[in-house]
C-alpha cells in the first residue's frame, strides 16, 4: 500500500534517464560550453527560433526537460532518502521532489505551447 | 519460522551513520552516481530559460548568452559536463539489466544492448552539433 504510485514514477525515471543520457551532454558542451567560450559562433536568435519553432521540436524539448525533471525528483529522492537516512521525512522529500518537478514541467508547457 | 523472518524484517531497521557511503571507494561511486541527478535537472531547467529567453526576444536572448558567459558559469558548466557525461556512461552500461530484449528465443546479448545505446547517443550528438556547426 505504501508504495502504490511507485511503478509510475519509476517509468518516469526511466524514460527520464534516458533522454537525458541521450540529449543533454551535447546540449550542455554547445550552450554551457562551446559557445561561452568562443569555440563556435552563437546561432542568431532569428535562426535558434525558428529551429525550437515547429511542434515536433517543440515536443521533443517538451518531453527532454520534463522527463529530466521526473528523472532528477526519483533519483534525488532516494538519495537523500538513502545517503542522509531521512527515512521518518519519506513523505516530505517526496512531495518536494516531484511537487518541484511537477510545477517546473508545468512552466516548460506554459512556455513551449505559447512559443 | 518463514512467518518469524518476514516480521523482523518488516519492523528492524539498522541505525546507519549519515555518512555511511564513505566508507568504500565502491560507495562513493555510488552516491557520485546518484547525485548526476542534479546536474540533470538543472540543464534542463538552463534550457528552459534558453527557450523563455527566445520567446521574450532578441534582447533577452542576448541577455542569455551575456549570462552563460560569465566565468562562474563556465565553471559550473564544467563540472555539470563531468556530471553529464558519468550520467550516460553509467546508464547506458546499466541498461542491458533494465532491459531484456528478446529476437525469438534468444536473449540479445548485453553488449549488444550497451553498443546499440552509444550509437545512439553518438548520432544524437552528431546530428545536433551538424546544426551548429554547419
Amino acid at each position: 500500500m505504501k508504495f502504490r504510485t511507485e511503478p509510475f514514477w519509476w517509468s518516469l525515471f526511466g524514460a527520464g534517464g534516458a533522454i537525458s543520457a541521450l540529449f543533454l551532454p551535447i546540449l550542455l558542451l554547445i550552450f554551457g560550453l562551446a559557445i561561452p567560450l568562443g569555440w563556435i559562433e552563437a546561432p542568431t536568435y532569428a535562426r535558434l527560433t525558428a529551429w525550437v519553432a515547429p511542434i515536433l521540436v517543440r515536443l521533443l524539448l517538451f518531453a527532454i526537460i520534463a522527463l529530466s525533471l521526473f528523472h532528477w525528483a526519483h533519483r534525488f529522492r532516494f538519495t537523500l532518502y538513502e545517503g542522509l537516512q531521512l527515512h521518518h521525512l519519506n513523505k516530505t522529500v517526496a512531495v518536494l521532489c516531484y511537487g518541484t518537478a511537477i510545477v517546473l514541467t508545468l512552466f516548460a508547457g506554459y512556455t513551449l505551447w505559447n512559443f | 519460522m518463514i512467518q518469524q523472518d518476514v516480521t523482523i524484517s518488516r519492523f528492524y531497521k539498522r541505525k546507519m551513520p549519515i555518512l555511511w557511503w564513505t566508507k568504500r571507494r565502491s560507495h562513493i561511486r555510488f552516491i557520485v552516481r546518484e547525485l548526476t541527478s542534479l546536474p540533470v535537472a538543472y540543464f534542463a531547467v538552463v534550457l528552459l530559460f534558453l527557450i523563455r529567453a527566445l520567446s521574450q526576444g532578441p534582447e533577452a536572448y542576448a541577455a542569455y548568452l551575456a549570462t552563460m558567459r560569465l566565468p562562474a558559469m563556465i565553471l559550473l558548466h564544467l563540472i555539470a559536463f563531468a556530471g553529464l557525461i558519468f550520467h550516460s556512461i553509467t546508464w547506458f552500461n546499466l541498461a542491458p539489466k533494465a532491459m531484456v530484449i528478446k529476437v525469438g528465443k534468444n536473449r540479445v546479448p548485453d553488449t549488444m544492448i550497451i553498443l546499440a545505446n552509444y550509437l545512439g547517443w553518438i548520432v544524437v550528438s552528431v546530428v545536433i552539433a551538424w546544426f551548429f556547426i554547419s
